[in-house]
């Protein structure tokens, strides 16, 4: 079976069945649920939508349905709180959402885990560990950067920014502009200090070791003190080198709170994992509990170098004369030896074999070159 | 990072295993005086400002790669990663808002994005104005504050033309010196945002570059 499944599997469906396997070893339990929703659960909470937009279309009664563009909305409506413990959860779905650089809408595989209820550092420290293996499940050539939004606002307060500004100052952040939190603070006449303590924490990113300093020194101490605490945590593991904080990761605030982070991966240019606490949708949601989760966008790992550039391993050429049970047998020998063949009786144009071999009449297969 | 089109350049662009650092830099002036920066900051390429017409210009020793790019295209190719770090205009990156870091304010290729109208236009508030330009949602943006209904009218080039043969009412264009609108009795009526050339980072190249982005950012920083 693992023969079959390295040598037929694409390398998304392997990384699929890696974090499935990751998933429930870590007990959460497969949460699985319809294509389309009601649309008002998207209309109310479209900023917290990667993209805003939805592919709506009429129920039969006329009610207005939805393709779900998003998971996590559809788990926290259909979950209930109870005390003291986590509902753990993990997904692989569809979603339905403006997507890539084209902006088009997009059939997207997607997968991730909700742990919703009492979640306390221990989860936390779970749910960043399983982000991490999540990465290294597709390369270990990866980097998880996490930030605080706790840190930021802490900053914005002490700036004296309104709540326009602050919107602006958060994309600034999520640029690494430190030249726009610069002229931003000086047109809103922020406090002494506070456009250099903005734009040094748009600068901050490293190691956890070389940034809680400069969060110190910035007066984010109970962020440090929580990021340490995590950090410390999971410094023990096999993927805490992947663990970077970077404060240019920003969810929307009126969604989340606390850590927020994404995944990297070496080769593709976009985040691969989303991630973060999102007490506030909770909370918006009329849930009381608290709540935490990270998607991994499959689409993504397209970018990544295919394992083999073939069409197959040997293309095995027959002639008009040939015996089908020669070349049955002829085939089940290549098979047996781990070669993937493709039988023709002439070479097909734009395909791609490694080898291309002929079977003769004797039944021996002679390779060509 | 390793790009996806490295791997298919022919052997001498490979890199032969070398991690690259790839520099998209604007077509014209600007590049050609932003490279200058690159070049004293420590990543030199003398072969780029050659008649040469090769596409990509290496420096095998550092590491570096750059090629050249029309400014509007630079930022396309380091969202999607084919240019770890690039300069584009601030009108770009307003204007198509690409998910890239903004890491520098290169203080060079300073000029204005304006409002400007023939001499002595007087805007009638209750029709709708009419705006010809190449930067729709800048635009769109600018008037939506003011709570103003307008009529975008998307030009490629030439666009001071429109109000003087009444296609439009106003323009919203880039203004450098004012030489050309006032050449054609145009005048600013407002400027929108000060524009000037930006260092931009792909996001996921930055966290694998981190010291030599940062580097580059330092080193290419400050006023010419």
């Amino acid at each position: 079976m693992t023969t079959l499944q390295e040598g037929i599997l694409k390398r998304e469906e392997k990384i699929l069945f890696a974090l499935r396997a990751l998933y429930r070893g870590a007990g959460y339990a497969q949460y699985k649920m319809r294509k389309f929703e009601e649309y008002d659960l998207y209309a109310g909470n479209k900023d917290f939508l990667v993209s805003g937009r939805v592919i709506t279309f009429p129920d039969t009664d006329g009610k207005l349905l939805a393709l779900k563009p998003d998971v996590t909305l559809s788990i926290v409506r259909s979950g209930r709180d109870e005390p003291g413990t986590a509902q753990k959860v993990y997904y692989q779905e569809n979603v339905y959402r403006v997507a890539g650089y084209s902006r088009d809408f997009r059939e997207i595989m997607q997968a991730g885990i909700e742990c919703i209820g009492e979640v306390d550092d221990c989860q936390l420290a779970e749910v960043l560990w399983l982000s991490m293996k999540s990465l290294g499940c597709v390369s270990t050539d990866s980097v998880l950067a996490l930030s605080h939004l706790g840190a930021a606002e802490r900053l914005m307060r002490e700036a004296g920014l309104s709540e326009k500004a602050r919107r602006q100052a958060f994309g600034f952040l999520a640029g690494k502009s430190a030249h726009e939190l610069y002229a931003l603070c000086e047109a809103e006449h922020t406090a002494p200090g506070a456009a250099q303590k903005l734009a040094e924490l748009s600068g901050l990113s490293g190691a956890p070791e070389d940034v809680l300093p400069g969060l110190y020194a910035l007066g984010c101490g109970p962020e440090a003190d929580e990021l340490g605490r995590l950090s410390r945590a999971l410094s023990a593991t096999d993927v805490y080198p992947m663990l970077r904080l970077d404060f240019s990761v920003v969810n929307d605030p009126g969604y989340y709170n606390g850590l927020v982070f994404q995944g990297y991966v070496q080769g593709i240019p976009e985040r691969v994992i989303s991630g973060g606490q999102y007490d506030r949708l909770m909370r918006k949601m009329e849930r009381s509990a608290r709540a935490v989760g990270f998607a991994v966008y499959l689409d993504t790992l397209e970018r990544l170098e295919t394992a083999s550039p073939y069409d197959a391993d040997v293309l095995l050429l027959y002639g008009e004369d040939t015996d089908p049970g020669a070349l049955l047998e002829a085939l089940k020998t290549l098979r047996q030896e781990g070669l993937s063949v493709c039988a023709q009786r002439i070479r097909p144009p734009k395909r791609r074999y490694a080898r291309t071999a002929v079977l003769l009449k004797s039944g021996e297969v002679r390779y060509e070159g | 990072m390793k790009a996806e089109w490295e791997t298919r350049l022919p052997e001498a662009h490979a890199g032969q295993g070398k991690k690259y650092l790839t520099v998209a830099l604007p077509k014209g002036r600007l590049g050609e005086k932003v490279y200058g920066r690159f070049a004293a900051a420590g990543y030199p390429c003398p072969e780029l400002l050659s008649e040469s017409r090769k596409l990509i210009f290496e420096n095998e020793e550092l590491a570096v790669r750059y090629f050249w790019a029309k400014p509007s295209d630079v930022a396309i190719y380091v969202e999607r990663g084919a240019a770890d770090i690039g300069v584009a205009g601030k009108d770009i990156l307003l204007e198509y808002e690409p998910d890239v870091y903004e890491l520098a304010d290169l203080e060079t290729g300073r000029c204005r994005m304006c409002v400007a109208a023939p001499e002595g236009f007087a805007p009638d508030d209750r029709r709708t104005l009419r705006v010809a330009t190449k930067f729709g949602r800048i635009a769109r943006a600018h008037y939506a504050k003011k709570g103003r209904d307008i009529d975008i009218i998307h030009l490629n080039g030439s666009i001071e033309i429109a109000p003087i043969i009444g296609l439009s009412d106003v323009i919203v264009d880039i203004v450098e010196t004012g030489t050309t609108l006032r050449e054609n009795h145009l005048e600013v009526l407002e400027t929108i945002v000060p524009l000037s050339a930006r260092l931009i980072a792909n996001r996921a190249s930055y966290f694998f570059r981190k010291e030599q982005m940062d580097r580059i950012a330092s080193g290419l920083s400050g006023k010419d």
